[in-house]
């Protein structure tokens, strides 16, 4: 699809992605149009390219996730990439070792592309400084979550044709969302208008200083908008912790039909995944017809690949 | 003379009659109204009152009372009730409680969630509201607890909570130690609108103390509990307030530091207000006298210089309400030697007669007075009352200032009878109490 967001390639001047913040918005735009090529390759029956050909792509990940360890595993060999996936369950970490040995010793291995999740924000950026390969991040504590948000922005555009002039919610836990922030930056990069939504004890503070207008009432927040962005609650963060119960929550700030009601009639419901039925949202939108969840997945892929390939053009002999 | 009641919980006497109280001193500080008139009463709501409630004439059918040297006020609305039901019925019901309010012209009881269980669940809150509905003859509101069963550790659905009917949320007799736990209650609530109110009294330094510390308690050869207990929990709640910009409101404070500090949050604007006890205003540590333990109290009673500390602050406004702190405790619990008996007093039946004190003694106006046991609560709370203008609830107390009389313990109508005020002079009394425009409590 052609919008208004699609650039000239520019070459992208950063050899690792680390967070939004880093891009400027063209870069932004670039990454997207880019993943909207690779959706073609997906869909194909042969799915095998030649990019990475050669190359070792190590997803290391410091926190489990199937979701998007898997979509970047995918991505990698759809690439040609030879991929690898460490967890942290099998490494020396929990031994004692250092984030600094850890990054050493997968040093001398020589990987060309290193996908990093851990739990603690700025993890990542610490073993950027000291790999000599690229590093993409894949989540940092409540940091960023880059490619997470260029797949909701790729969804987005798809459906809506471009993203400025959108309104955006981002509802629920924004204080630990790294997706709320990588959204964040990104959505106000491509001119949307963007809100948060939830609890204030699950508000960062300063958060309106990121450019967004903060809510509490779900029916307020939601009125007028053309996405409405769930976020994943952890269970952990209930029972009185940030939020005194499920039930509670989910009757002011879980997402049904009544509440989706006050969006626009045509908004589009969307959600990184894995969701919580009847915490965060009703199963009966989460599979409805204006949920993008599924696709959200898919372009997660695309996403991903579209990201290993921008950052291989930077590897020696690329 | 004695007390009696002439309605029952359940079979009340249709008061269907308008009422005419005539020539009375009619007090309303929603108005600024201080005047001698008449109040009108149809069909449960206050008619008119003042100096020109007559103008339309006497209703047909109505009911004349002279109240010629007497005085109209609204109900008193008492923040800080604990009832023992459910769980301690032995010491006090909605029904025994009710009545004890009625006597001493409390028509709205806001009570306390620290019973058995605590009142942490919607579903608990709805007990209280039909179980008051259908055995009281006052208004009943309760405040749900802040944390689940009061502990301290995790918040209750504040918002269901609301919805089910509680006015505000409160630990009862305990604080919420942790400040990380009370600042997120604070700062959840707000979204609520819903108000905090907490008992201030850091626990570690409270320690095992039983009276103020000091001379007394030395002479006694008790243990103190310092003052600082109060002011550094008050201190670090009004830090956590200005930090969150929640509602909030300090359940009993004792002494002069505490005072200071919330005038001074005041002064900066924070949404904070504060409550007295009855007895904190007219007691001090002296009357414990030879151990009385109907005098222990929490926190314990302070010197004369907090006590005069605490009624300049009621009388310029940084304390907002007074509290009758209402904690019936049974003969069990209180024949103990003072150390080891339980914390608390009964006082519904003689808040307005011990603040009559106040008044004889010119150490606070009508209007204070009324404003600090009836309209500042009503108003904090969101409830109707605390007001005698036109279309308000007929929720009003008829006083007759100056009659003298001694507090019988036998002759009071909660279960329990742990009074501190035991064979107490008061002057001043309550002659009738409406709720609603029926008559639930009248003094012969």
């Amino acid at each position: 699809m052609i919008s208004s967001e699609t650039s000239a390639r520019a070459p992208f001047a950063h050899k690792h992605l680390l967070g939004i913040e880093d891009l400027a918005p063209d870069e932004i735009v670039a990454l997207i149009d880019r993943a909207e090529a690779q959706i073609e390759v997906s869909r194909q029956v042969e799915k095998k390219r030649t990019v990475l050909r050669g190359r070792t792509q190590i997803n290391l990940f410091f926190e489990a996730s199937t979701r998007t360890q898997s979509s970047f595993e995918i991505a990698g060999k759809r690439l040609g990439a030879d991929v690898m996936n460490m967890s942290v369950a099998s490494s020396s970490v929990k031994k004692g070792e250092t984030l600094i040995d850890t990054a050493t010793t997968l040093n001398a291995m020589h990987p060309d592309i290193l996908v990093v999740r851990h739990h603690a924000a700025g993890a990542v950026h610490l073993l950027a400084r000291k790999v000599s390969c690229s590093v993409v991040n894949a989540g940092d504590g409540a940091h960023e979550h880059p490619t997470q948000a260029l797949l909701d922005a790729l969804t987005i555009r798809r459906h809506k044709g471009t993203i400025r002039g959108l309104t955006v919610a981002i509802c629920g836990d924004v204080a630990h969302s790294r997706v709320a922030r990588s959204n964040i930056i990104a959505l106000n990069a491509l001119g949307a208008r963007v809100r948060v939504i939830g609890p204030s004890t699950l508000m960062p503070r300063g958060i309106e200083r990121m450019g967004v207008d903060v809510f509490t009432d779900m029916r307020r927040g939601l009125a007028d908008c053309d996405i409405v962005m769930m976020l994943r609650l952890q269970r952990e963060r209930m029972a009185g912790a940030f939020v005194p119960s499920v039930r509670e929550y989910f009757h002011f700030w879980g997402l049904d039909q009544e509440k989706l009601g006050h969006a626009k009639p045509d908004a589009l419901v969307m959600h990184p995944g894995p969701m919580n039925r009847g915490v965060e949202i009703d199963p009966e939108v989460a599979d409805g017809p204006q949920s993008l969840i599924a696709e959200q997945v898919e372009m997660g892929v695309a996403v991903r690949m579209a990201v290993l390939e921008t950052l291989a053009e930077h590897l020696p002999n690329a | 003379m004695s007390i009696s009641e002439v309605s029952s919980p359940r079979g009340r006497r249709g008061d269907d009659r308008p009422l005419v109280i005539t020539g009375t001193r009619v007090v309303d500080p929603t108005r600024d109204l201080d005047a001698v008139g008449t109040v009108v009463v149809i069909e449960g709501r206050i008619a008119a009152a003042g100096p020109d409630a007559l103008n339309q004439g006497v209703p047909d059918g109505a009911e004349v009372m002279d109240g010629a040297g007497r005085l109209v006020l609204p109900g008193l609305v008492d923040a800080r009730v604990f009832v023992s039901e459910p769980g301690h019925e032995y010491r006090e019901t909605f029904a025994s409680a009710s009545r004890a309010a009625a006597a001493g012209g409390v028509t709205t009881m806001i009570t306390m969630p620290d019973t058995d269980p605590v009142i942490d669940d919607p579903a608990l809150v709805d007990f209280v509201m039909r179980r008051a509905r259908d055995t009281a003859v006052v208004r009943v509101h309760p405040m749900a607890a802040l944390t689940r069963g009061c502990l301290g550790q995790e918040m209750v659905e504040i918002g269901l909570l609301q919805d089910a009917g509680a006015v505000a949320f409160t630990d009862g007799r305990r604080s919420v130690a942790s400040a990380a736990t009370m600042r997120r209650a604070l700062t959840y609530a707000r979204d609520f609108g819903a108000l905090v109110a907490h008992h201030v009294e850091d626990a570690t330094l409270a320690g095992s103390g039983v009276v103020n510390e000091g001379e007394f308690a030395t002479r006694l050869g008790l243990p103190g509990i310092p003052r600082e207990a109060e002011t550094i929990m008050l201190e670090r709640d009004m830090r956590l307030v200005a930090l969150t910009r929640g509602r909030y409101h300090a359940a009993q404070v004792s002494t002069a530091a505490s005072v200071d500090i919330l005038r001074a949050a005041k002064g900066r604007g924070l949404d904070v207000t504060a409550a007295v006890s009855i007895a904190h205003l007219t007691l001090n540590e002296l009357d414990i006298g030879t151990y009385r333990s109907f005098l222990k109290l929490s926190p314990p009673l302070r010197a004369e210089d907090d006590r005069r500390a605490v009624i300049e602050g009621l009388a310029d406004g940084t304390i907002d309400f007074v509290v009758s702190s209402h904690d019936p405790q049974d003969v069990e619990t209180k024949r103990h030697p003072f150390a080891e008996s339980a914390d608390g007093a009964v006082g519904l039946e003689t808040l307005l007669a011990a603040a009559l004190r106040l008044v004889h003694n010119r150490d606070i106006g009508w209007s204070t007075l009324v404003a600090a046991l009836s309209t500042r609560p009503a108003a904090r709370l969101g409830l109707e009352g605390g007001t005698l203008k036109p279309g308000a609830p007929a929720d009003l107390i008829v006083v007759d200032p100056q009659v003298g009389w001694v507090l019988d313990r036998a002759a009071l109508l909660s279960r329990s009878k742990n009074t501190p005020f035991e064979d107490a002079r008061f002057e001043g009394r309550v002659l009738r109490t409406l709720v609603a425009g029926r008559t639930v409590h009248a003094y012969r």
